[in-house]
């Protein structure tokens, strides 16, 4: 069964906008998704009707909004097949997920002379919070290097995560849309003694994600690709080693009592959530999942499938050698995440032509400045979809880029 | 298409195709670095002064129509130029790019001192001014430019 692209388009306010005259063409859902009808109406809700503090009212408001609080945790748990609720943190974004390991897990388990493995693949998030260890620790880090195909070169892996203590990566590439092998590199970590951090920030909102599946230890994403609002992560950790972590950041909800002279933490999840929480971004997270699952995350990833293949099909027919698609060329082996180079066209500018049809993709190195290196660019265009793109959304953007063929190669 | 066409003139496309000035000098240019995290351009302007003068000026790095064509063009204003007249030009783009001198109040002074200066093939670029986002494509050569001559002006004080 196909998804009805139309009729979910309708479910999505902003996709409704036309600005001079023509439709709005949004191919830049890996940086942030659109948000449906169902996720701005439940943050609404509870403002309207039920904001109070949570964990702390005795009254009916403040239950409420402990309960939508709480029912996100719930449906965040069920829709990555977490073990229980107690193993989901709230965080403000995957980039603060990744930091809170590598601050509480990373500060303790971490010494000099340690070693890290991290991807040529990973965005600055997976990145610059392990530069910031490895030089208060000097610590190690080493690379999976990218291949030629997109994928990431797993010949000499053994040799890098022989005495590593943690492998960190992501399971779907911002840049390249590549899907890593997510599962087989985790169990040759947890062979070579590692534990194993899953970036899951591209691949949740494309995937099926099931956290006891993939064999990870720690896995991130945020909110806001994920059809939610900005402002809302989450970390999932296993509850052993999140039980044995120091906390975070400290203040209210995260302590049990606090005296003169000291505190004793609360229980998961909430020793890692301190101060007053993100209610309305849990609640627009929660209407997203409930979305999600209603569609069905396996027609996602099949709708997507579908819609790569045409648009790898119909821009490497229409263009030729004038473009270059980076990343694995089978559509099964990505995600709706398309990078390309064209004509010698900069991609900033680009991204300024198509702004001028309504066509909205995204210029420059996407925070992934190490991979820009391997590429040999600077810079790429990316176009990426979601649920809500189809074919003709590809067509205009293939005419737009007819357009900028005409500006800067006119012969 | 009125609006790309207003960016995008022939002879900035002309400068982004067969850049000027383009390379490296060796020690003792000075060499100065500028990014623009946005898009991750990078430009690298060499400086060779002498008594006081620009002799030579090369640019490397890598950008965007915008920011390369802004760069080739400023290499062929300020080369042969003195270090005053050079900041004139600079003052003077700017200026064109609408970014004016702060007053300690915060208001900004709209009166020019250097309304007279010529910038010949520089006005192409006015269409950018325009595109907000782009304005800081069009003055990243410039800024570095303005960093190397206050890098050099400060160590051989």
């Amino acid at each position: 069964m196909n998804l009805d692209v139309n009729r979910i388009k309708q479910d999505f306010p902003v996709l409704q906008r036309v600005i001079n005259g023509k439709s709005l063409v949004y191919l830049d859902s890996a940086n942030t998704s659109q948000k449906p009808d169902s996720v701005i109406s439940a943050m609404g809700d509870y403002y309207n009707n039920s904001n109070a503090n949570v964990h702390r009212g005795s009254y009916q408001l403040a239950n409420e909004a402990t309960a939508i609080l709480e029912s996100a945790r719930d449906k965040v748990a069920g829709f990555i097949n977490a073990n229980n609720r107690q193993e989901v943190i709230f965080v403000k974004n995957a980039t603060e997920a990744i930091n809170l390991v590598s601050n509480t897990w990373g500060r303790v388990n971490l010494n000099q002379g340690d070693v890290i493995v991290l991807t040529e693949l990973e965005h600055h998030a997976n990145i610059v919070p392990w530069h910031m260890l490895a030089k208060e620790k000097e610590i190690e880090i080493r690379w999976v290097k990218v291949g030629d195909d997109g994928h990431l070169d797993l010949s000499n892996f053994d040799t890098l995560i022989d005495g590593a203590k943690l492998l960190s990566f992501a399971a779907m590439s911002n840049v390249l849309g590549t899907f890593t092998p997510v599962k087989e590199m985790s169990e040759r970590a947890h062979t070579a003694g590692a534990k194993v951090l899953i970036d899951a920030s591209q691949y949740t909102p494309h995937s099926q994600t099931d956290v006891q599946e993939l064999g990870a230890d720690f896995l991130t994403f945020t909110g806001h690709k994920l059809l939610g609002p900005m402002g809302i992560g989450v970390l999932w950790g296993k509850e052993e080693i999140l039980d044995a972590m120091p906390p975070f950041l400290g203040g209210g909800e995260m302590i049990l009592n606090v005296t003169k002279e000291g505190f004793s933490t609360n229980d998961l999840p909430w020793k890692f959530e301190a101060g007053t929480p993100m209610v309305a971004e849990a609640a627009g997270l929660g209407a997203a999942i409930d979305y999600l699952n209603e569609i069905g995350m396996d027609k996602v990833r099949s709708h997507e499938i579908s819609l790569m293949d045409y648009a790898l099909t119909k821009l490497q027919n229409d263009f030729g050698d004038s473009i270059t698609i980076y990343g694995p060329k089978d559509a099964t082996e990505r995600g709706g995440v398309l990078s390309f180079s064209f004509e010698g066209a900069h991609p900033h500018d680009i991204a300024q032509i198509l702004d001028e049809d309504n066509i909205c993709i995204r210029a420059g190195h996407h925070c992934a400045k190490p991979l820009m290196q391997v590429l040999g660019v600077g810079a790429t265009s990316r176009a990426s979809a979601y649920l809500y793109n189809d074919e003709s959304d590809i067509d205009v953007l293939a005419e737009g880029l007819r357009k900028v063929r005409d500006i800067f190669n006119p012969n | 298409m009125a609006a790309l066409d207003d960016l995008y003139k022939e002879i900035i496309l002309d400068h982004y195709r067969s850049p000027r000035n383009q390379g490296e000098l060796d020690h003792p240019a000075h060499r100065c670095e500028g990014f623009n995290p946005l898009c991750g351009d990078e430009v690298i302007v060499y400086v060779a002064l002498n008594d006081g003068k620009i002799d030579d000026i090369k640019i490397g790095g890598q950008g965007c129509s915008i920011s390369q064509a802004s760069a080739s063009m400023m290499t062929e204003i300020v080369k042969g130029k003195s270090i005053e007249e050079a900041e004139l030009v600079i003052h003077a783009f700017k200026e064109m790019m609408d970014i004016y001198e702060t007053e300690l109040s915060g208001n900004k002074k709209i009166e020019s001192t250097v309304s007279d200066i010529d910038l010949g093939d520089l006005e192409a670029l006015q269409g950018v001014v325009k595109y907000p986002v782009r304005i800081k494509c069009a003055t990243l050569a410039w800024n570095t430019l303005t960093q190397s001559i206050d890098e050099v002006t400060n160590t051989s004080l």
